[in-house]
């Protein structure tokens, strides 16, 4: 009688600690940006981002191609592949990270709400450089998703703002991340 | 010793996150792009004369200033050609993304133009590739200036008319090519013995030299009896682009600024010096509705507590 419920323990705390360690991914995470100046707010957003974390190794990869932003107007779309991003030769924006600290295990069907700090590099534009930011984990009715924000300086990726359009392209750009829900990755 | 040890680990280790770095945990999802589209073949909808691959998006409105100024050959006494100026104002809209028309005036002769122009066929990469795009124009031409033979001529005699294809394909992000045979028809010449009907083979290249700006070429070769007057018109120029403006800077021996201007009325001989200095204005406006924006999608966005 003992062992069995032992056993029974075992068996479910195992299997909670299996589900801690899992993969999520999911092929439809939204990456938007917004570059606000007095003269035009400039927005766009790609819904078709993949997203992996990893809990068991605590990484977090993001890939998007840059050519499915999507602008408010057509025209904007088109120059910020041809002259801002140059998306022929550079298709990918890529975010290699990992969570500061180990993510607490996770039960999936428990409610619970996570802010968690990530380092990692965004290479954009051909450029590398390193992104310090906080990523909420939220589990709900079964469902895992995580958002974050951050700011990057188009300076810091080579994107050259000619000076005619100066005034309407802020020097800062934010960026939200939202992978709405994970997939678990079998 | 110790220390040669411990270097050793450190490289052993770096090299460890390094490799660890290249592994990519996304790569396994990516889906296979089965057709792309090949954007940005031209600058503006025009090479710097002809009709280009380009067409206006849907619910916008492109405001274009052209000039060309008289030949250089004129000297400093007339600022190389500076002293005279023939303009063209025009307006295009892009009814939908693959249908554009256009509306212009020119002060050569006083010529009024209308044109329409469809995308038959984009240029698309990926496994479904379509290795060029393939656009229809036609238009219609009227003087409007007194004075023409014969006397009085009736709004028939005035006109011209002219159906175009165009064949552009962008081999590389910076260099595209594209060639664009017309058939026109004039039904008053500019000279009694020329052809009415004229085919024009047109030729047009861009080469980006940097991010905004390219060097363009456009050329028309024509085909029937014209005058020996009359010269194939070529125009060479930079593209400068900025935000919603387009500058074309040109070197051209053609003034005329639509199909039956600069195909038929051509008389500067471009390899003698007779050019002029011209340059094209483009500003697009946004009339009609505008897409979806982000803020426009649902997203939910969590909290900090």
């Amino acid at each position: 009688m003992n062992t069995k419920f032992l056993i029974t323990v075992l068996f479910v705390a195992s299997s909670f600690l299996g589900m801690a360690q899992n993969k999520f991914f999911t092929k439809k995470a939204s990456i938007s940006f917004y570059s606000k100046t007095s003269v035009e707010n400039i927005e766009a957003i790609n819904n078709k981002a993949l997203a992996v974390i990893d809990m068991a190794s605590n990484k977090i990869e993001f890939s998007v191609l840059i050519k499915g932003f999507e602008f408010e107007k057509a025209m904007m779309q088109e120059h910020f592949n041809e002259d801002y991003l140059e998306s022929d030769k550079y298709p990918k924006a890529i975010f290699k990270g990992s969570f500061n600290e180990p993510v607490p295990a996770i039960n999936i069907t428990e409610n619970k709400t996570l802010t968690l700090k990530v380092s990692g590099s965004l290479t954009l534009h051909g450029i590398t450089k390193p992104i310090n930011t906080v990523a909420v984990l939220q589990i709900k009715n079964n469902v895992i998703s995580a958002v974050s924000n951050f700011k990057i300086l188009l300076s810091d990726y080579n994107i050259k703002v000619p000076a005619v359009v100066g005034n309407s392209i802020s020097k800062e750009i934010e960026i939200k991340v939202n992978t709405a829900s994970l997939v678990e990755m079998k | 010793m110790k220390r040669i040890l411990l270097l050793m680990i450190a490289a052993f280790s770096l090299e460890q996150i390094v490799a660890q770095d290249t592994t990519s945990m996304v790569s396994g999802l990516e889906d296979k792009i089965t057709s792309e589209k090949v954007t940005g073949t031209f600058r503006s909808t025009r090479v710097i004369n002809s009709h280009s691959t380009e067409m206006l998006h849907k619910g916008e409105m492109d405001f274009r200033i052209l000039h060309r100024f008289g030949s250089v050959k004129t000297g400093y006494k007339n600022l190389f050609g500076l002293d005279n100026a023939s303009m063209r104002l025009s307006f295009d809209f892009g009814i939908t993304n693959n249908f554009m028309i256009g509306i212009g005036r020119s002060t050569l002769l006083k010529d009024i133009d209308i044109f329409a122009k469809t995308r038959i066929l984009q240029q698309t990469k990926g496994e479904n590739e379509m290795p060029v795009s393939f656009l229809v124009a036609g238009g219609y031409i009227v003087t409007t200036q007194e004075s023409l033979a014969p006397k009085n001529p009736t709004i028939v005699d005035r006109s011209s008319y002219y159906l175009q294809m165009i064949i552009g394909r962008k081999f590389t992000p910076d260099f595209s090519m594209q060639l664009s045979p017309m058939v026109l028809h004039n039904n008053t010449t500019l000279n009694a013995t020329d052809d009415q009907t004229i085919i024009g083979l047109g030729g047009g290249m861009r080469y980006k030299v940097s991010q905004r700006i390219a060097i363009v070429l456009d050329y028309n070769y024509a085909i029937g009896k014209l005058d020996a007057t009359i010269k194939n018109p070529l125009s060479v120029g930079v593209d400068i682009g900025t935000g919603g403006h387009v500058f074309q800077l040109h070197f051209s021996n053609a003034t005329g600024m639509n199909e039956k201007g600069y195909l038929t009325q051509t008389t500067g001989d471009f390899f003698k010096g007779d050019v002029r200095f011209g340059f094209n204005l483009s500003r697009i406006f946004r009339i009609g509705k505008k897409q979806k924006t982000a803020s426009q999608y649902l997203l939910p966005t969590l909290k900090e507590k």
